[in-house]
């Protein structure tokens, strides 16, 4: 029987907001670290979007339809690559144009909105769309949701904007002991298939790759076909979900990941009967198993898989709520600028930032931060919104004020 | 006349008011002909010295076969410094001490006498042993000086001005700027309440800086009433004419102080959070930094009220003055300030001030709304109607700058000046 392996990689990369101090409030209203965020864009792209795109490319050159590649770069991804790296987007166009990468849809701007402002979602949502299509030439048929979010209603709201497949994780708490190597479907609307995260193998080489105490290490190309092909034979799918940035960034050149993944297409199509494949063949592939219940919300980050990486403590509540009031007045703004900062704004890492478990993912929350501590990311996020909103509503009352005056013109006349 | 004068810092490195209020006092003491030899632990270079010689502590040899000196240290052991409490140090740092044996003591003792020895200059872990060789260096300064008396400011001097007087046997002055139960409530340091009490005993005038102050050194301490006397602080008239930031954006309402218990902080949360419910367009800033700030980040955002309250972390120089020049309502909540010159700052900068009554400056201030720290009804009622009734603040800012302006150093050294004169004749 012919089984399926699907990779799917994520590239992201944050607005991240520059040192906004109170002072600022009423006086300068741009919030980003331009020579940060270029400082970064530059240094992944040298260490992992070239020479990884590289790479892949050589598989697909090399064993043609045979190795599939499925990616999904945010809004903002693709707008930093414009602005610090153009060569990296010409680089993804090219492994796009091989008609073996499929590319997914997704917020524009990374956000967290799915949780809670449908109208936001959706707008968020066909935002993405354009900006791929204009960069990609495609049209994006699969639905992967910011970190991985999903619950049985954001699952039949993404069935509603038309999509038939959508990815989520295949955490323990939910499947209990169902596999994630299977298709299901959402709960609510059974048309939706559901892709679940294989977690244990994907993390094998997120995080454990190089992690020298682990008794597996080192990971190898023949050790990770066994466990592959360890896989009871029923068992149809195994998704690997992974940030791009895994490769040369979390991971560095010196781990060997890179001569770990140029020999892994390889391995898997001559000793597993594994064949690489898109969300999208799945979907059309595949007869799902069953429902899969998930009432509450779940994601592919940290031990817990739930939203506590951005959502629970008082200063992410207190953020996330006061930004989310503007969603109504956002929906009366036409300046360009303030849409800008608006997507901007909702990125989820400011929020990751704002964290305060300490426990159990400290180690991948510092790895992730530039700010001393979550206090001080949140100080400085609340002077930006504050400023931003008082921008806001400077601009909705010029707006309504013309309005008045052309109005009473027209009247005039 | 000429004064010897022991401190902890100087503006501009300051980490409190005690640095500001030294920096009035010497100039006013310059205005009335006194002359003062300032002793600091570490200058860094970038003081101002117009009115004052700063000499540095740490610029200061110590021959330790001196006899006088070694005859001091052995005075500075019988003062019970040494015993194995080290404050500033935390549990499990000084746990770990004690359990891998170390003699504290020893170690102490050792580190005194290290040659090479420098004066950190801030408050910090190794505080007791700084304020023994402080007391050491003390001494040997006045022997190499000319001075008629000897003035030290909050006890991390005293030591160092105990050890002046007796070798030279010139009359001892300490100031109470803030005495330990100021600092840390009931659950005093011991040590630290032992160096004041045994300043102001070896003292021949105590002066503290308020009422409220010169009481505590009675009650607390059993000062002989006879010799404690207050002069209030003052403020210095500000050179710089500040422009009003006009007030398009909303009213702001400023704490400006260290974020630790005695100062109140939570208090000023929660009055913001009840002001907010009436008037939303408020905003409250608190600057500065310390022990509390991240209950008090946290406590915001438990509120809801992150986007109207913000945080600026410690200010000094220009964005202080920045701050006052856009603040309409100055409050300090403390809940023990033996004086509070804060708000003769904003005073001076046209903002009126709501104060706590437990406060020095209560003592001295007409113009002011004052209430009780923990009343934070009547708090956030001073703040809304700062806000909102133009009259109220408008009769505050013009009487209140009128009356900050008559609080001057130059009054307020003249009356040191009297205390030296006292003890010279």
């Amino acid at each position: 029987m012919n089984r399926s392996i699907c990779f799917y990689f994520q590239v992201h990369q944050p607005f991240r907001l520059r040192t906004y101090r109170f002072f600022d409030i009423g006086r300068n209203h741009y919030y980003f670290d331009e020579y940060y965020n270029k400082l970064i864009m530059r240094r992944v792209a040298e260490k992992c979007y070239l020479p990884m795109n590289d790479l892949l490319l050589s598989q697909i050159e090399k064993y043609k339809s045979k190795v599939k590649i499925t990616f999904s770069f945010t809004g903002i991804v693709l707008e930093q690559m414009e602005m610090y790296a153009p060569e990296v987007l010409e680089s993804f166009k090219k492994l796009i144009a091989t008609g073996n990468v499929e590319v997914l849809s997704e917020t524009y701007s990374h956000a967290l909105c799915s949780i809670n402002k449908r109208d936001e979602f959706e707008r968020q949502v066909a935002l993405h769309r354009e900006t791929i299509e204009k960069h990609f030439g495609v049209k994006p048929k699969c639905f992967r949701n910011t970190e991985l979010i999903y619950s049985d209603e954001i699952g039949a709201t993404v069935a509603d904007m038309g999509y038939k497949v959508m990815l989520a994780e295949g955490a323990k708490h939910v499947l209990g002991w169902k596999s994630p190597n299977f298709m299901y479907v959402n709960a609510i609307n059974p048309k939706l298939k559901i892709l679940l995260r294989n977690f244990r193998l994907s993390d094998d080489i997120t995080f454990r790759f190089s992690q020298q105490s682990w008794s597996e290490w080192p990971v190898t190309t023949e050790k990770f076909v066994t466990w592959l092909n360890r896989i009871p034979d029923n068992e149809e799918i195994v998704n690997i979900f992974m940030d791009y940035e895994t490769f040369g960034e979390h991971q560095a050149v010196s781990t060997g990941i890179f001569d770990f993944m140029a020999h892994l297409p390889e391995a898997i199509l001559t000793q597993t009967n594994f064949k690489f494949a898109t969300p999208s063949e799945l979907a059309k592939k595949l007869q799902p198993v069953s429902a899969i219940h998930v009432p509450n919300k779940m994601s592919w980050s940290d031990e817990e898989r739930d939203l506590t990486a951005w959502l629970g403590n008082a200063l992410q509540d207190d953020a996330f709520d006061t930004l989310y009031k503007l969603t109504e007045k956002m929906k009366l703004v036409d300046d360009e600028d303030l849409i800008r900062d608006w997507n901007y704004l909702q990125t989820s890492d400011h929020f990751y930032y704002m964290c305060t478990k300490w426990l159990s993912d400290g180690e991948m929350h510092k790895y992730f931060t530039h700010y001393s501590s979550p206090y001080n990311a949140y100080i400085n996020y609340m002077n930006v919104l504050s400023d931003f909103s008082e921008c806001v509503d400077l601009h909705l009352k010029t707006k309504e004020s013309t309005k008045l005056k052309n109005n009473l013109k027209k009247q005039k006349k | 006349m000429k004064v010897l004068m022991f401190g902890w810092e100087f503006p501009p490195h300051i980490t409190g008011g005690l640095g500001t209020a030294c920096f009035g006092m010497t100039k006013g003491l310059a205005k009335n002909n006194v002359d003062v030899i300032f002793v600091v632990p570490k200058a860094f270079g970038d003081e101002d010295q117009s009115n004052v010689r700063i000499v540095n502590a740490s610029d200061i040899t110590i021959n330790l076969d001196h006899e006088k000196d070694r005859m001091y240290w052995n005075r500075v052991q019988y003062m019970e410094i040494g015993s194995n409490i080290i404050p500033y140090v935390g549990v499990e740092e000084f746990t770990q001490m004690v359990e891998t044996g170390s003699n504290v003591y020893e170690n102490f003792r050792g580190n005194v006498f290290a040659p090479s020895y420098e004066f950190s200059g801030r408050y910090g872990a190794n505080l007791m042993e700084e304020v023994a060789r402080y007391a050491l260096i003390g001494s040997a300064i006045a022997t190499q000086n000319d001075f008629d008396v000897i003035h030290a400011h909050d006890w991390l001097t005293y030591s160092a001005g105990v050890a002046a007087k007796e070798t030279t046997g010139k009359p001892l002055i300490v100031h109470m700027h803030a005495t330990e139960f100021d600092r840390s409530g009931e659950n005093i340091n011991t040590d630290v309440f032992a160096i004041e009490k045994n300043g102001m005993e070896k003292a021949d005038v105590v002066i503290t800086v308020s009422n409220l102050t010169r009481q505590i050194a009675i009650e607390r301490y059993g000062i002989d009433p006879q010799k404690v006397v207050t002069v209030h602080n003052a403020v210095e008239p500000s050179e710089k004419t500040v422009l009003k930031h006009d007030g398009s954006k909303g009213k702001l309402v400023t704490f400006l102080g260290r974020v630790t218990y005695q100062k109140g902080p939570e208090y000023f949360v929660e009055a913001a959070y009840k002001v907010l419910q009436r008037d939303p367009n408020i905003r409250f800033v608190m600057a500065g930094t310390g022990d509390l700030i991240q209950k008090m980040i946290l406590r915001a955002a438990q509120l809801r009220i992150g986007n109207r309250f913000h945080f600026t972390g410690f200010l000094q120089g220009n964005d202080i003055d920045q701050l006052f020049s856009m603040t309409d309502v100055f409050v300090m909540p403390s809940i023990s300030e033996p004086f509070g010159i804060v708000p003769l700052e904003a005073m001076r900068s046209n903002v009126p001030v709501v104060i706590s009554k437990q406060s020095g400056v209560s003592e001295v201030l007409k113009h002011a709304l004052k209430v009780d720290f923990w009343d934070i009804n009547a708090l956030s009622d001073a703040i809304y109607g700062l806000c909102h009734y133009k009259a109220l603040s408008d009769f505050f800012i013009k009487y209140g700058k009128e009356e900050v302006e008559n609080i001057k150093w130059e009054h307020a050294s003249y009356k040191i000046k009297k205390v030296y004169e006292s003890l010279l004749s």
